[in-house]
């Protein structure tokens, strides 16, 4: 659009400063992790229409140990783009875009907010993925 | 896209398509919010991924809620789908310079997502598990 922004594949992960680049970065990282799991979830869900078996071949992809670790990048994905996003509308919203001070708080407490729901919910995970082990 | 420190962009000028998509995608991650968090915890804590199979789908959108259920996955379809699709345009105008190379990955893009929905939409609307 406007500004040109000729960015290589190589500038990815290289920090660019602002308090906020490293979560802009995670949000688009995690935003097409999610695209990419909900086309293969559609297309999962689209094999119910050729019957019982066709359907749970393919669900032994998400049961099989693999499965399950990957359901914790999934849980990671989802719930950091959720809060992040929710983020970037109060700031948007309610603060000043030369206002940094409130903008870190507010990074802090998405952080705080993040770590409460998300370590305990891995750590559920993680017991199912022990489980598939066995 | 100007971009804005701290992460998101600033509202786009006007109230053209690039306004209207800013917009949606607030109140679209707003709806995924309730959405896609709670279908996540259902699933995954409540009913357990080792406890899906064919007839776990069928008692869901063949019970007494069935309708519900499917109107609540339909709506989940093209919210998260519409969010995604429009979040790919994003960063595909932000990486991809070339006019031709940007045009044909963005024509591949809405037209896998067309297909996508499609198929979504058509397996919510006619499953039918035969009773099984």
């Amino acid at each position: 659009m406007s500004q040109p922004t000729n960015l290589g594949l190589g500038s990815w992960l290289s920090y660019r400063g602002g308090s906020g680049y490293l979560l802009w970065a995670l949000h688009r990282v995690t935003g097409l992790g999610l695209l990419l799991f909900l086309a293969l979830h559609i297309v999962d869900i689209f094999l119910l229409s050729f019957g019982p078996e066709a359907f749970e071949h393919l669900l032994v992809l998400y049961t099989s140990p693999p499965g399950r670790l990957m359901e914790i990048f999934l849980l990671f994905g989802v719930l950091f783009h959720a809060v992040n996003g929710l983020r970037i509308i109060v700031q948007d919203l309610f603060t000043k875009s030369w206002e940094r001070r409130r903008h870190d708080r507010l990074i802090v407490v998405q952080l705080v907010v993040f770590l409460l729901i998300f370590l305990p919910a891995a750590w559920i995970m993680f017991g199912s993925f022990l489980e598939s082990l066995s | 896209m100007s971009r804005r420190e701290g992460g998101g962009h600033h509202r786009p000028e006007g109230s053209g398509f690039e306004a209207s998509a800013w917009f949606f995608m607030r109140v679209s991650g707003v709806v995924l919010l309730g959405l896609a968090v709670f279908h996540l915890f259902w699933m995954h804590f409540v009913i357990g991924v080792e406890n899906i199979d064919f007839n776990a789908v069928a008692g869901r959108w063949e019970g007494r809620w069935g309708p519900l259920w499917r109107m609540y996955d339909l709506a989940l379809l093209a919210f998260a789908l519409g969010h995604g699709v429009n979040g790919l345009r994003y960063v595909l105008e932000d990486y991809v310079q070339r006019p031709g190379r940007r045009l044909a990955l963005k024509s591949i893009a809405y037209v896998l997502s067309f297909l996508l929905i499609s198929a979504g939409a058509y397996i919510i609307f006619t499953f039918d598990s035969g009773g099984v």
